[in-house]
């Protein structure tokens, strides 16, 4: 390879994974986010069972 | 834009990304100066002027803030500059190793377009400490609001100082007279600028959509509590 294919490559390659890192990064909080998410929906579940009107119950979930 | 349209923005984001690639190594003719290395131009240039376009959103979204107070126009404009920063690291990377291979050296800090880029990149990086630095609430955003438009400023100057610089290491391209380029290079250079904003749009609809969901979520955590 040459010096300029060399520089090429990694100008190019240094763009794929700038833009790999990101994706990642939002994919490991998005993650987080349905952590949350599940947490606070068993907090929720819990304190329907503690008994909730029936009009703030929470519908069955689908799997 | 509404949050359904993120599948369609990534599928033509990826299709015109290919596309720009494809064009870049199969169809735009090599330089008959620099070679190979001056396909990094179809990249830097385009990640560069999106990086301008980033800072610009993000004003436009600040002076939103400022002027009629519209609910989420702080978190737009941050994100939006969030992602102007995340390419103007990709432009001074990119540029560093088209520097190196063209001119010899990394940097060249008698290029007034280079230390105008980096004082510009370096303005909306100091953006995140007064973010950080500051308690949320109206006060932040109002202050970082204002930070955004005063950088809004540099642009221009950024732009136009290879125009007005005597220095000429750094290559014209866009110049009164138009691109100084063939019309292959100049159609792959804007599918690889339209890529590049799609990326952006991608990008930005993606993590906004994120910080929306935090907050969100946040606000139902203390209801809860």
């Amino acid at each position: 390879m040459s010096p300029s294919e060399k520089y090429t490559a990694a100008a190019y390659l240094v763009v794929f994974v700038g833009v790999l890192a990101y994706v990642l990064i939002i994919a490991a909080k998005v993650q987080r986010l349905q952590r949350d998410l599940a947490s606070l929906i068993e907090l929720l579940r819990a304190r329907e069972v503690e008994g909730l009107p029936d009009d703030l119950r929470l519908p069955a979930s689908g799997g | 834009m509404k949050r359904a349209r993120l599948p369609q923005l990534v599928v033509a984001t990826t299709a015109v990304l290919a596309a720009a690639l494809a064009l870049i190594f199969f169809y735009a003719p090599t330089d008959a100066d620099q070679g190979l290395s001056q396909r990094i131009f179809y990249f830097h240039v385009p990640i560069a002027l999106t990086a301008y376009a980033c800072f610009g959103f993000g004003a436009w979204k600040a002076l939103r803030h400022l002027w009629t107070r519209v609910d989420g126009a702080d978190l737009e404009s941050y994100v939006a500059i969030h992602q102007g920063v995340i390419f103007g690291s990709l432009t001074l990377l990119t540029g560093s190793l088209w520097a190196k291979i063209s001119w010899g050296v990394w940097w060249a800090w008698s290029d007034n377009q280079l230390v105008l880029f980096l004082v510009l990149f370096l303005f909306y990086c100091a953006y995140f400490m007064l973010r950080y630095s500051v308690d949320p609430g109206p006060a932040r955003a109002n202050m970082c609001a204002v930070y955004a438009l005063f950088g809004v400023v540099l642009i221009p100057v950024s732009f136009l100082a290879i125009r007005l610089s005597r220095s000429f290491i750094h290559p014209v391209v866009f110049t009164s007279h138009g691109p100084q380029m063939t019309h292959a290079q100049f159609l792959t250079f804007c599918v690889a600028f339209l890529g590049m904003l799609l990326l952006f749009a991608t990008l930005y609809q993606l993590e906004l959509a994120g910080k929306r969901l935090d907050a969100q979520l946040k606000e139902l955590r203390e209801l809860l509590a």
